[in-house]
């Protein structure tokens, strides 16, 4: 791996990634005002972060038990409607606990 | 609602987003250097792309001294959910900021940021999002500085732990919209069946996990849209 591909590789990498989040943000300049798209965007952030959880959490920390203990504390705490910062640090201590016990 | 979002509200709820990626990032740091990479490259990395698939995605090419077109296309695929969060984004930021706002918060628009952003109730502004955006990519590239660095003094039952944490995030940010609304809940336990469905089924496992998310994603929002289009009225 010489430095001159690994440079050029890693703007390329960095564009590849930039490309996507830019344009839809550069190029729609004003409300979308069609109802049925309106309502898609809604729904969208549930729809993508619903994908992204399910069923990957339970792999998240490498163990299924550990996951699975986590992901149902996440989800009773979340439920419960609180904050980001309790429910991320209670799952990490939950798996933590699982992780010595088992 | 008066109440505007400040810089310091950015800074408050990207701390579950910075404890996050610091640890993803060590794990990428880690992995970075495994791979043969010098240890310049892995925060560089960090530091021009701020992603995390595409970034682990990126070592195998790099190790495998892919061609540019390649990884150019490769890394486009796995990142094309972004399309999708920054057309939803575009509406949810003030129409008349400036060019180079625009392009922080592009650059910044990771599914954390998109998911803390759209989950706010207060309309966003710039102040706000740069101050998610900056917690956020501290706390990725000083990840990824550690794991390049210090890799192998962070122990691994910890950071394994830590790999939850993004996880339990995205589902505090979705369940409690979720509850008052029937629509959302029906959207989200519809992307899950079939987020579910393609990781356990022969053949379809093998797509890349950036197009079950657009898959899932976009198909259970057009299904939703379809079911329970929102009234004219509901959102002003």
């Amino acid at each position: 791996m010489n430095n001159n591909y690994l440079i050029i590789a890693i703007i390329t990498i960095s564009l590849a990634t930039y490309m996507p989040r830019f344009l839809p943000i550069a190029l729609i300049k004003s409300k979308i005002k069609n109802n049925f798209i309106k309502s898609m965007l809604i729904y969208m952030p549930y729809g993508v972060l619903s994908a992204m959880i399910f069923p990957a959490i339970i792999y998240s920390t490498g163990k299924i038990a550990t996951g699975i203990a986590g992901s149902v504390v996440a989800i009773f705490l979340s439920y419960k409607k609180k904050g980001l910062l309790t429910v991320a640090i209670t799952s990490i201590l939950t798996v933590l606990l699982f992780e010595v016990i088992m | 609602m008066n109440k505007h979002l400040s810089f310091k509200d950015g800074i408050i709820d990207a701390l579950p987003i910075c404890l996050g990626y610091i640890s993803v990032a060590i794990a990428f740091g880690v992995l970075a250097v495994q791979n043969g990479l010098p240890l310049w490259a892995p925060p560089l990395i960090s530091v021009t792309s701020l992603s995390g698939t595409g970034q682990f995605a990126a070592l195998d090419l790099l190790k495998a001294t892919a061609s540019y077109i390649e990884i150019f296309c490769a890394i486009l695929v796995i990142n094309a959910r972004y399309f999708l969060m920054s057309v939803s984004l575009s509406q949810l930021i003030p129409p008349d900021l400036k060019w180079w706002q625009k392009c922080i918060i592009a650059f910044g628009n990771t599914d954390e940021v998109f998911a803390v952003a759209t989950g706010k109730k207060l309309s966003l502004n710039f102040k706000y999002m740069s101050g998610l955006i900056l917690c956020a990519f501290f706390g990725w590239t000083t990840g990824t500085v550690i794991g390049t660095f210090a890799g192998s003094i962070v122990p691994e039952v910890l950071s394994s732990a830590f790999g939850i944490s993004l996880y339990a995030m995205f589902l505090a940010i979705i369940i409690p919209p979720a509850i008052e609304s029937n629509p959302i809940t029906f959207t989200i336990i519809l992307s899950a069946v079939l987020s579910i469905a393609f990781y356990y089924t022969p053949y379809l496992n093998r797509l890349s996990s950036g197009w079950v998310i657009i898959i899932c994603g976009l198909g259970a929002s057009v299904i939703s849209a379809i079911k329970f289009p929102v009234r004219e009225a509901d959102d002003e």
